[in-house]
């Protein structure tokens, strides 16, 4: 089993106290108790201080565009689906820019996790409001107050049978490593919501704002009940529940995909002498 | 008829849904399979049913590679096809149709009254039959025999039954019969039989998908756009048989985000749109160029902008797409002129693509695309197949991976993530180091530019191939062109050549410009009285690029710009005006 020091990377440029580093933390040690070696694993990040994560630590990675994770990150499964693929993405990232990606990769299920370091805010371009942002939040470009309504992930996702939906809190690194874990090991599309405060420019959504709300789910929650599911994502103010919300066992995009089922698609041999024939069938 | 060679045209017109495809198809591949050279194209409205589509087939006993204006034989499936087709058909050609349907009877020696409808209910109890009655009579009244077409009939209906097959077929005999006998002046065609020969027929389309199959692509991702849509449908019809993986994106913006992660992960991949939809792929392919990530992407341009017109063809994308994605990096552009063009060089792109690590594309147009040509053969000895990717074995030994180490070439090792042992792959998109990781100052900056461009640029550039030069050695005339104007330029420099020097210079590895090594193409042009340059556009986009590239200046443009491509007659037409 490797070590989480394996999984170092170099030093990471966020802000003194940001959230990011108990989710880096967690997931350094969450793939070093699976005992998954950096070179089993590939990050694919966007743009935003999530984006950096992958950078912090040793392992293949795919550090693409804004709010493209999931893109990149499905074909690679689809191309080599030995390896552990995990989508590092930020609310801006994923939520906005990426709104449409998160939509279809719930349909595809690949054998994916992302991980959404939702902060509430945009942090890299310096506080404007994010999808989750808070209905009526005074930012440099909201001068009425955030007019739209805030997005819910979760109960979106839960909403379309998404195979895993879970939310974490970057001020609970044990249970956040946890939750990391069960999506990983989950096999389906899997979305952790990660509760990612950001000391420099959220004001509101602090550590201790959430302190004060996050609670775990009851031990004896059945994440199967879809409806029960979405009832609880949709509590949200005085009391944010965390933990696994749903699950849904079905078939991968991988196991669906006929070609690839004997073995993984980079490993297929190829010789033109194989494929002449083709040729043939314009006679 | 009172040709040299044999030499006709055949046009098959009606509404969109009444089956122009499936007819016209079927006799092209009928003549093709008896030996005579073929020449299609489509010309259909953006609709399902209705409004006005033709589908125009041309066969000779030699090679025919553009469309004419004037037809021998019109095949009218409705009364408007009549009305609009009639004064091209030649005073000795045909006009075959069936009063019954289109519910007129109309006078003159080219017309031919054939009851198809009546036909197909009195033999095959099906009027939809009318289409086997249709085709039958056009080979009637050429005298062609049935052979082939029962054979087609009976591999396309194999899952409908025996019934089915033996109605069809009969209803093409009676169909042929019938033509046969009511055709009193049909001895003037005259037509004899050709070389036994063996010739395949292929379209723009088919060529790039079994480009792309032959060298080695695994992964096609793509939303559906035409005219690239025939691209994804052939590799999905063949991704079982090669065991492909081919995923319809959400959108162009994920289709090519998931052909970067593909080829990424190591597989070649490739994606392919249209204008709008290329548009929107303009973000990734900058993606593809800062990481370094082989990609191929095919580009079938139709007229814009916006959704402009969406089944008719333009060469209007060519600066557009040399432009294409903020910041600099290399890439190629390859536009062929033929479907054996096509084939060749999307085999080229995957090759030069996973050499330099740089975008390549096969940039065509629908009308080549869509328009079926034979051949007699494609050489497959001259396929290229390298693998350039690095797997454990490769890299045993070796020193730490850097994915971006610095090279005298500037091409670094590609290793594939999980498959080279204990290696790690790091890519970015923001400017990184060697190893992949963020860095902001300007030494790096300046080493990476040098090598992921600069270096490279000079290397890629001896890849290319000087230009195609057809038709007299010392020419006063010379017609250049690029992409899909190559058939018709060629036919019209045939034609002219019997009066005059003329000759075709024609590009298609358009971009980087070759060496003027081998061939120095614009010293040659400067030597020539008249130049001119033929492109399917408004603004002479070629031309541009040309007085960009090497300060040659055309004298005279002709420029097409109606969403139709060249004919044969307009072409040497727009040329007479220039002598």
């Amino acid at each position: 089993m490797p070590a989480s020091e394996e999984y170092k990377g170099q030093v990471p440029a966020w802000c003194p106290g940001c959230g990011n580093f108990q989710i880096l933390s967690a997931i350094k040690q969450a793939l070093a108790e699976l005992g998954i070696e950096p070179w089993e694993v590939l990050l694919v990040s966007g743009i935003g201080q999530s984006g950096k994560l992958p950078h912090y630590m040793k392992c293949h990675t795919f550090n693409g565009l804004h709010g493209r994770t999931l893109p990149v990150a499905t074909a690679a499964k689809l191309a080599n689906h030995s390896l552990h693929v995990i989508a590092v993405a930020g609310d801006g990232d994923c939520y906005a820019e990426g709104g449409n990606h998160f939509l279809h990769a719930i349909r595809r299920n690949p054998n994916i996790s992302l991980f959404v370091h939702n902060n509430q805010i945009y942090g890299l371009t310096k506080g404007q409001a994010s999808p989750t942002s808070a209905r009526g939040m005074h930012t440099k470009a909201q001068p009425f107050g955030y007019l739209s309504h805030q997005f819910n992930p979760l109960s979106l996702a839960i909403s379309q049978d998404c195979s895993f939906v879970a939310r974490g809190f970057a001020g609970d690194p044990e249970h956040l490593k946890e939750l990391m874990k069960a999506a990983i090991t989950h096999k389906g599309f899997s979305l952790l919501d990660i509760l990612q405060p950001c000391v420099t420019f959220n004001k509101v959504n602090t550590f201790k704002w959430y302190r004060e709300r996050v609670y775990k789910l009851e031990d004896d929650y059945d994440p199967y009940n879809q409806i029960k599911a979405f009832e609880r994502a949709l509590e949200w103010g005085d009391k944010i529940p965390s933990g696994i919300f749903y699950k849904s066992d079905k078939e991968t995009l991988e196991e669906m995909m006929p070609t690839i089922r004997e073995m993984p698609l980079v490993r297929k041999k190829f010789s033109p002498e194989d494929i002449k024939h083709e040729i043939e069938k314009f006679y | 008829m009172g040709v040299k060679f044999l030499d006709y045209t055949l046009r098959v017109g009606g509404e969109a849904g009444q089956g122009l495809q499936t007819i016209g198809g079927a006799l092209a591949k009928i003549f093709s399979r008896k030996g005579y050279h073929v020449f299609t194209h489509q010309d259909y409205m953006s609709r399902i049913r209705g409004g006005h589509n033709f589908y125009q087939v041309r066969f000779s006993d030699r090679k025919v590679l553009a469309s004419r204006e004037t037809i021998d034989i019109l095949l009218a499936l409705d009364l408007n096809t009549v009305e609009i087709h009639k004064n091209s058909v030649k005073e000795e050609g045909f006009i075959l149709y069936d009063s019954e349907s289109i519910k007129k009877k109309l006078e003159g020696t080219q017309f031919i009254d054939i009851p198809f409808r009546k036909i197909a209910l009195d033999i095959g109890k099906n009027s939809v039959m009318a289409n086997t009655v249709a085709t039958g009579a056009v080979l009637g009244l050429l005298d062609m025999g049935l052979d082939i077409l029962n054979s087609i009939l009976r591999t396309t209906f194999k899952e409908k039954g025996e019934e089915i097959i033996e109605n069809n077929i009969g209803c093409a005999e009676a169909g042929y019969n019938y033509a046969h006998s009511n055709c009193p002046r049909c001895e003037a065609f005259g037509i004899p039989e050709p070389e036994a020969r063996k010739l395949l027929l292929i379209d723009g389309i088919q060529a790039i998908g079994m480009g792309a199959l032959m060298s080695g692509c695994r992964f096609y991702s793509a939303y559906p756009m035409s005219p690239s849509t025939g691209i994804l449908n052939y590799l999905a019809s063949r991704a079982e048989e090669y065991g492909l993986v081919i995923e319809q994106a959400e959108d162009e913006i994920s289709a090519i985000n998931m052909t970067i992660g593909a080829s990424f992960a190591g597989v070649r991949a490739m994606t392919g749109t249209s204008g709008g939809g290329f548009s929107l792929m303009v973000e990734g392919l900058s993606l593809a160029g800062i990481t370094e990530t082989p990609l191929v992407v095919a580009e079938m341009q139709r007229p814009g902008p916006a959704t402009g017109l969406p089944t008719r063809t333009e060469q209007g994308d060519l600066l557009f797409v040399l432009n294409a994605g903020h910041g600099e990096f290399p890439r190629v552009i390859f536009e062929p002129g033929t479907p054996k063009q096509a084939f060749y060089l999307t085999n080229k792109a995957f090759e030069l693509a996973e050499k330099y690590q740089i975008p390549v594309f096969i940039q065509s147009d629908q009308y080549l695309g869509e328009s079926e040509w034979t051949f007699e053969n494609f050489d497959l000895e001259r396929l290229i197949y390298n693998d350039y990717r690095m797997r454990e074995k490769d890299l045993e030994g070796a020193e730490e991976y850097k994915r971006y180490k610095y090279s005298n070439t500037g091409i670094s090792l590609l290793a594939v993530p999980g498959e080279a042992g204990k290696h790690l792959v790091v890519v970015d998109s923001d400017e990184h180091d060697e190893e992949g990781h963020i860095i902001e100052d300007s030494e790096t900056r300046i080493k990476m530019v040098q090598k992921r461009l600069l270096k490279k640029i000079h290397l890629i550039k001896k890849e290319i191939e000087a230009p195609l030069l057809y038709g007299d050695s010392s020419p006063e005339i010379v017609l250049v062109g690029h992409g899909s104007t190559y058939g018709v330029i060629k036919e019209v420099v045939d034609i002219l050549s019997k009066d005059r020097k003329i000759a075709m210079m024609h590009f298609s590895q358009i971009y980087p410009f070759s060496k003027k090594d081998r061939f120095d193409y614009i010293e040659f042009l400067k030597n020539t009285d008249l130049v001119i340059s033929v492109e399917n556009n408004a603004t002479g986009q070629f031309a541009k690029l040309m007085r960009a590239e090497t300060g040659f200046e055309f004298a005279h443009q002709i420029l097409k710009y109606d969403g139709r491509p060249f004919t044969i007659e307009k072409l040497k037409e727009e040329v007479d005006a220039c002598l």
